[in-house]
């Protein structure tokens, strides 16, 4: 006798689950009490037992959908049994962004979002055989990395500007088709940071410990956590620091806000500038190691680090290089005033070529920044202090500033980034050589 | 009723030559009653496809004519003489062997080289080349180079203008070899049935290619075969162009009046090989040779200058004349350009449709 | 407005056509005296007589042929070929004489001539009277090929070859003779050739159909209706010159196409079409474009055989629920 699995109540604020992980892949035997998948709750990810025996005839939501309390998500029955009855009541899926093993052929989306490590096997079989007046076969649970992607399907998502790497598939084969392209639209990823969940925090005392709360990792600080990870790890990172004289910088600031009271440069706004410009004149740091393939960009793209109540975004300020101080300046306000009220469109903080994290407001003198993965460089910027400098033999009082160039030794070499840098460095403290 | 006049005896050399007397004789007696310029005309235009088929000979050779090229070198009395005994307005459907009857047919010298040549003035723009000779003014219907493909055709032609209700007459020529495909029974048969105004010419030179009649044919008496459709048929000597033209007058003058079709059988020769390709190694050349002292020009020639119609030095100024009209053709189709490549896509419709346009 | 069948418009067409101009004349196998072996030019010869309705022996390379030389010399003739398949004898002369003589000749000698009679699959009729040539003819330039599927497509469209100074192959459907439809009363309503017709708008999914697949297409459009996709059902009725815009359009808009053909696949109309949408429509293709034709066999005699060699409104159903990720 067939039977639906249904999404279980798992806590008693929990209004619907997303599906972390399947323990259990169709075809395979399951009996009553065993653990058939992990879902995500409200609250945390628990553990959904099979409540029937039988085989998982059907999975009908795959890993990182969602689905609503007692909603259909599998069909467990005897291997031969007919389940078409059953299969007709479940809603059709709800397809979202999901983790996914990243394809060895880079997809055509020219913004590069955040790609997702592979946690578990994803669906991206080989392409369909052709066909003679039969159907196309289904996919095969295999996994030959290759990525499939209807011609309508990549060009929305290439206007969208959507990662079809961050894409599970639901044509056959896995191929990515448009009504998925539609429903990443709508649905951000879940890696955007989202709308912060009203959280129960639980107090514990245990005599003698120190006292501790657990509060759920919001999205966003397990995005940052899942994110940053990937990085540090597979990229080898080398770090670059040199120290930088502000005067002329903090100068040609005073001079340009005195022109007019809407300026409101500020320094960090002369550094995106001075950033892209310098990116413009080493096109090899506009780079992003991309398996197999290193990537080039055409513009910086800079992506400014933003705090938020949360934790950390880079809104992206596009062809900084073609932008006026003005421009940048109104541009990083603006980013910055909707990323902290999370306002920010997906293709406002996905696919920057380049970073910049300036913690220099905190007094920090100098740090080193993880790179944002797939990017090939990310600048951390420090604080600007008066400081007594050597300069032609004398002692003199300067603004220095000292900034850490963390490069992906991938696509930088040593030379290339201290060039780069060298660069940044020399427009920066002659900034005149803006108007050059 | 179906007239047949009595097969000749098969073509033996030998006995060709003896002919070549009583062919003489027969057109000398034919040469009383016509008018001397008439004579001299058919004389010209005989020579005049002979000079110009010539060339087209060197030209080829030469490499300024590409793809096949069919002479009509020693059957130019079936040409010339049938044509003499129709009208500029009744139609001529013919082989690919058709430079000849289209001189024949009053197309110029020009324009006929100059489409060998594949140029841009050649009377199918270039876009025909030796086998499809057109020229709908003049009522020259092609230049069809299926064997046979014209049979059907011409019967259709011979059908409109009856049923439009005039007295034009249609000439279709084919070689004996076409006469074993089934679109000649299918025509013949709905010729007769109907009764359309086609005369229907087979110029037997005997050889279909490298195949000789005997090794092609179960039944090689031609003209016998007209009676499996009951139709009029007639065996004409095509070495004698009077023969050849009195053949064709009979048949004409059935179809204008009567609507009656005709098969003639005309028993010719080609000097030449099939083609310009042609190795010719299916014949000897004692037997052409001896086919060559029946050769019809030198016959006409002989009868010409016998009965005092014209001097040699007549015949000769003649041959200068029409020798310049070949260079003049020659020069010309030289001269001329090529087609613009935009005639490429042009006459594929005469109704040219842009799709999707209400 | 009248309901007739397609029978009944084409014997209209062709009288009209015969009325309107004398040089209109009707050739084939059965067509005088007997009335037309399926009754399409029934009456005719009552009506116009043996010199515009002619009766010929079984010698369909012999009359294909007189019909081109007909038209070589002034006339416009529509030849009938008692089916399509006993036109192969007289392929040589559809295509060596009527299709290239303009070309040959240099654009002298245009040939307004018609080609008709009914196409494809009859009932249990076997594999020598069964054949979907329309891709054979298709393929040559200075032929034009026409496959009406309903009374004022076949009107409409059978006046206009008449009228056009081309050769025209036009491919009934045996089949579909007794099929039903309205018919404009206008004695000069024609249809121009090159025009497709979008038979039912739709949103989802775009069928182009043809002669026998269209009513098969509109059917299945239905039941899909009620399984919430949306059907575009587009008939080029014009094979040759196709109108590729109107299909094009139609898959920018749906960006799902099922082609829907009684012929083989191999080398078909469908293939061609397939190939254009490809090449002009690429980035609006959510799925490849799916064909669903008749089997790659000959047509077999047994019923149940037949059947399975021509495409269903199932086929078709399955098909567009396929390319729309439905299953």
């Amino acid at each position: 006798m067939a039977t639906k699995v249904i999404m279980p109540k798992l806590s008693p604020t929990m209004e619907e689950g997303q599906i972390s992980r399947w323990l259990k892949k169709e075809g395979d035997k399951v009996s009553m009490g065993e653990p058939l998948a992990e879902i995500d709750t409200d609250k945390a990810t628990m553990e959904m037992q099979a409540l029937g025996n039988g085989v998982l005839r059907k999975i009908l939501i795959s890993e990182g959908q969602s689905a609503p309390l007692g909603q259909t998500i599998a069909v467990i029955g005897e291997p031969d049994e007919d389940i078409a009855a059953l299969l007709s009541e479940a809603p059709p899926a709800q397809p979202q962004a999901t983790e996914q093993k990243e394809p060895d052929v880079p997809p055509p989306a020219p913004a590069v979002a955040q790609p997702q490590p592979a946690s578990k096997a994803a669906a991206a079989a080989a392409g369909p055989r052709p066909v003679d007046n039969g159907r196309q076969p289904q996919a095969a649970a295999s996994d030959s990395g290759r990525m499939i992607v209807s011609p309508l399907a990549a060009r929305m998502a290439a206007e969208a500007g959507i990662d079809l790497r961050s894409l599970q598939g639901s044509g056959p084969g896995g191929r990515i088709i448009k009504r998925d392209i539609e429903a990443a639209i709508s649905q951000p990823a879940p890696a955007a940071p989202s709308y912060p969940r009203v959280v129960e925090t639980t107090r514990f005392q245990q005599a003698g410990a120190a006292g501790y709360r657990d509060e759920p990792a919001s999205q966003i600080r397990q995005t940052i956590a899942k994110r940053l990870v990937t990085s540090l790890g597979p990229v080898p990172h080398f770090f670059l620091t040199t120290d930088i004289e502000m005067d002329r910088a903090a100068e040609m600031r005073k001079g340009i806000n005195a022109l007019d009271p809407d300026l409101k440069i500020s320094i960090n706004d002369i550094i995106i500038k001075v950033t892209a410009a310098a990116l413009v004149q080493h096109p090899q740091v506009n780079a992003s190691y991309q398996e197999k393939v290193v990537r080039y960009y055409d513009q910086a793209d800079i992506g400014v680090a933003v705090a938020i109540e949360d934790g950390l975004i880079t809104p992206v300020v596009r062809a900084a290089n073609q932008k006026s101080l003005s421009q940048i300046a109104a541009e990083v306000r603006e980013l910055a005033e909707r990323a902290r009220s999370k306002r920010l469109k997906p293709e406002e903080y996905m696919g920057a070529t380049f970073s910049i994290s300036n913690l220099g407001m905190f007094g920090i003198d100098e740090f080193t920044a993880v790179i944002n993965p797939p990017e090939g460089a990310i600048l951390a910027v420090g604080a600007m202090t008066a400081k007594p400098v050597v300069r032609e033999n004398e002692i003199v009082i300067r603004q220095m500033m000292r900034v850490t160039m963390s490069c992906d030794h991938r696509v930088i070499d040593g030379a290339t980034g201290a060039k780069f840098l060298q660069t940044f460095k020399k427009i920066l403290e002659n900034p005149l050589y803006l108007v050059v | 009723m179906s007239k047949q006049t009595a097969a000749p005896p098969d073509v033996d050399p030998q006995l060709l030559k003896n002919e070549r007397d009583e062919a003489k004789n027969r057109q000398k007696s034919r040469l009383t009653g016509l008018d001397k310029e008439k004579l001299i005309e058919l004389y010209r235009q005989m020579l005049l496809i002979r000079r110009f088929e010539e060339k087209s000979a060197e030209v080829y050779v030469a490499g300024k004519i590409g793809g096949f090229c069919h002479l009509y070198i020693g059957q130019e009395a079936v040409g010339v003489g049938t044509i003499s005994a129709i009208r500029q307005d009744d139609y001529v459907l013919a082989s690919y062997r058709e430079h000849g009857l289209a001189l024949a047919k009053g197309m110029s010298a020009r324009s006929i080289m100059a489409e060998l040549f594949g140029k841009a003035t050649g009377c199918s723009k270039g876009k025909g080349g030796s086998m499809h000779m057109f020229d709908k003014s003049l009522g020259f219907l092609g230049g069809h180079a299926i064997v046979g493909g014209q049979i059907p055709l011409a019967t259709g032609t011979a059908f409109a203008t009856k049923y439009q209700g005039t007295d034009q007459v249609t000439l279709c020529y084919f070689g004996e070899a076409a006469v074993n495909q089934g679109a000649f029974h299918e025509s013949l048969n709905m010729a007769q049935l109907w009764k359309l105004p086609c005369i229907y010419i087979c110029e037997n030179n005997q050889y279909g290619m490298g195949t000789s009649l005997a090794r092609a044919m179960s039944l090689q008496n031609i003209a016998q075969k007209a009676c499996a459709y009951d139709l009029a048929s007639e065996f004409v000597d095509g070495m004698d162009v009077l023969a050849v033209r009195e053949a064709t007058l009979r048949a004409v003058e059935r179809a204008r009046r009567d609507y009656l079709p005709t098969l003639l059988e005309i028993r010719t020769y080609r000097f030449m090989g099939h083609s310009m390709s042609d190795p010719g190694n299916y014949r000897t050349r004692a037997e052409i040779e001896k086919y060559q002292e029946r050769d019809p020009i030198k016959l006409f020639a002989a009868s010409l200058l016998e009965e005092k119609i014209v001097e040699q030095k007549g015949l000769d100024e003649i041959d200068r004349q029409v020798r310049e009209v070949v260079e003049d053709a020659l020069r010309f189709a030289d001269e001329s350009p090529l087609p613009d490549p935009e005639e490429l896509y042009t006459d594929v419709y005469a109704n040219p449709i842009e799709p999707g346009r209400k | 407005m009248a309901t007739i069948t397609i029978r009944e418009a084409l014997n209209q067409a062709l009288r009209e056509e015969l009325a309107r101009d004398d040089k209109v004349f009707l050739m084939g196998e059965e067509v005088a005296q007997y009335d037309g072996a399926y009754k399409v030019s029934k009456g005719l010869f009552h009506e116009f007589g043996g010199k515009r309705v002619i009766d010929t022996p079984i010698t369909e390379l012999g009359f294909a042929g007189l019909g081109v030389g007909a038209a070589m010399a002034g006339l416009r003739p529509v030849i009938e070929f008692m089916t399509f398949n006993f036109s192969i004898l007289a392929t040589d002369q559809i295509i060596n004489s009527a299709a290239k003589m303009l070309y040959m000749s240099g654009g002298q000698i245009n040939i307004p001539i018609v080609f008709r009679g009914p196409g494809g699959s009859a009932f249990q009729v076997s594999s020598q009277h069964s054949q979907a040539l329309e891709s054979w003819y298709a393929y040559f330039p200075g032929l034009k090929v026409v496959m009406p599927s309903t009374p004022a497509d076949a009107k409409g469209l059978l006046k206009s070859a008449i009228r056009d100074d081309d050769p025209v192959i036009f491919i009934e459907q045996e089949r579909m003779y007794g099929n039903k439809g309205e018919v404009p009363d206008d004695p000069d309503f024609t249809i121009p050739l090159g025009v497709a017709d979008v038979k039912r708008e739709g949103k989802d999914v775009t069928i182009v159909a043809r002669s026998l697949t269209v009513p098969l297409a509109l059917k299945a459009a239905e039941q899909l209706e009620q399984q919430g996709v949306s059907c575009e059902v587009v008939d080029p009725r014009t094979i040759r010159p196709l109108d590729i815009d109107t299909i094009i359009a139609s898959v920018k808009k749906t960006n799902r196409v099922v082609i829907a053909e009684e012929s083989h696949p191999i080398c078909g109309v469908g293939a061609e079409i397939s190939a254009q949408i490809m090449e002009r429509a690429f980035d609006y293709l959510d799925a490849p474009v799916k064909r669903v034709s008749g089997a790659d066999v000959p047509m077999p005699y047994a019923k149940n055989l037949e059947n399975l060699a021509i495409p269903d409104v199932n086929r078709i159903v399955a098909a567009v629920r396929e390319v729309a990720y439905i299953d």
